[in-house]
């Protein structure tokens, strides 16, 4: 249990997949100007996070079994891509109010890389089954973090009026992620 | 060789079939109504409707008939009027908005409080001592809504922000980003309208503008469908009952009520002997 515990806090915070991996920029910058909203695209990266390992990881054994581990990366998009469908008809069917408050994110995440990402990484890393879905979820739980924490700058950085004219709007965004990530920098090193 | 192309297409066969079998099973009926709306709206999903996009736009229409259907930009009056039609609103409901400016504090008319050098915005410039004018209820003229607008229909000309009547959508961004609320959205039949906001007494008025509402109910005397009223020293016209007959544009002494019918253009020299007036004074 305790190796879990590890795998999902260093996900969360010495590899936060946006802060430190730099994956999944796209919509860390895109759907970060509302709380609310990047509350319900990280849940749904979570979500979708979770479902795609538990998909992707028997698939690996398959295309192992026939050594062509090669064909990794496009096979993985196809099953990701085919699930968040699936999955999004699914919660339209039964449960409504969930895909309502997902919305048009749940599309999205099939383009997003931070979920290839902890798919293939899962592989390399040489994670049992188990474990790989605790690496899932603790990724998905980074990026919730990051979307939250960066969500609430922006807000307050929409009202701030100190900010100079040249660095209105994305730049000073861009500015904060930086220094958010650097923040982040300080868990590196926390678990071996 | 014929292994790995096999799996790879064996995997897509898979991955479409169950899709197509979920697509029917877990098919969800949809309303017509929003099928149809959704057709006709642009599909941009520029949100400037203020719904999440396109869909929930149409969502939102079909759900609930009261929802103005004038409130696509991209679309403007074409799109408003199908879905009008659509929804069987009357075409009362699809009439054309348009952004109206309640001030004409034109530099003529009005004066500056001093020399503002700070940051060109009207935003920035109304939290150092409430702006550059001496008007706190009328237009900073710095021009916060001309950089919003994406229809290039308002622009600052003489000191005061002015809406071109024939590009304005009505889509509210100018509203929005003026700090001094001078902006409003009202339907473009309501020709002849009041362009100021100022709630100050008649003689406060005249010290700072010679264009604004002096609060003297002229105009609520020449009305002949009761249709303005002088309220906390501001003219107020009734859309409703306004038929835009312009007689209290008219007998205003001060050029604060406007018929846009007949734009201003005899006003000018008036203005500036006005202008000569308050600086004579």
């Amino acid at each position: 249990m305790a190796e879990k515990i590890t795998i999902v806090m260093s996900m969360v915070l010495v590899n936060n997949y946006v802060l430190a991996q730099f994956l999944g920029i796209c919509p860390f910058l895109g759907v970060s100007k509302k709380l609310d909203s990047a509350t319900g695209m990280g849940i749904a990266v979570i979500f979708v996070m979770v479902l795609a390992t538990a998909a992707t990881w028997p698939i690996m054994q398959v295309l192992k079994q026939f050594e062509i581990g090669y064909l990794q990366t496009v096979v993985f998009i196809l099953i990701i891509a085919a699930l968040v469908q699936l999955v999004e008809m699914m919660l339209k069917k039964f449960i409504p109010s969930l895909h309502k408050a997902l919305g048009v994110y749940l599309p999205l995440i099939t383009t997003n890389c931070a979920v290839l990402g902890v798919c293939i990484s899962n592989i390399d890393a040489g994670y049992n089954y188990i474990n790989s879905l605790f690496n899932a979820a603790g990724a998905g739980l980074g990026f919730l973090l990051a979307m939250v924490l960066f969500a609430g700058v922006r807000q307050k950085l929409e009202t701030a009026t100190g900010v100079p004219e040249a660095f209105k709007g994305v730049p000073i965004t861009l500015i904060t992620a930086a220094m958010l990530s650097m923040g982040f920098m300080g868990f590196s090193g926390l678990f071996q | 060789m014929l292994t790995p192309i096999l799996i790879v297409v064996a995997i897509g066969l898979v991955a479409a079939g169950m899709l197509t079998i979920a697509s029917k099973v877990f098919f969800v009926p949809v309303d017509e109504t929003f099928a149809t709306l959704r057709a006709e709206l642009p599909g941009a999903n520029c949100g400037a409707c203020g719904y999440a996009g396109c869909d929930d736009y149409a969502n939102a229409m079909a759900d609930d008939h009261t929802v103005s259907c004038t409130k696509c930009p991209v679309g403007g009056p074409d799109v408003a009027a199908k879905l009008a039609e659509i929804l069987g609103v009357e075409a009362g409901g699809a009439e054309r908005d348009v952004a109206v400016v309640q001030c004409y504090g034109t530099n003529h008319a009005t004066k500056k409080i001093m020399e503002y050098a700070g940051i060109q915005t009207c935003s920035a410039a109304k939290q150092f001592f409430g702006g550059v004018s001496a008007c706190p209820y009328g237009c900073i003229g710095l021009g916060d809504c001309e950089r919003v607008c994406e229809f290039d229909a308002i622009k600052v000309i003489d000191g005061v922000a002015q809406v071109d009547r024939d590009a304005c959508v009505a889509c509210g961004m100018c509203a929005k980003a003026c700090p001094n609320s001078v902006i409003r959205i009202s339907t473009e039949k309501n020709k002849v309208i009041v362009q100021c906001r100022s709630i100050a007494a008649g003689a406060e008025v005249r010290k700072v503008c010679s264009n604004g509402c002096i609060g003297c109910k002229m105009c609520e005397k020449a009305c002949k469908f009761d249709a303005v009223h002088v309220e906390d020293n501001l003219a107020f016209i009734d859309p409703e009952k306004c038929k835009n007959c312009g007689a209290c544009a008219k007998v205003c002494p001060t050029y604060a009520i406007v018929n846009m019918r007949k734009p201003p253009v005899k006003k000018a020299p008036v203005k500036k002997d006005a202008a000569k007036e308050t600086t004579a004074a």
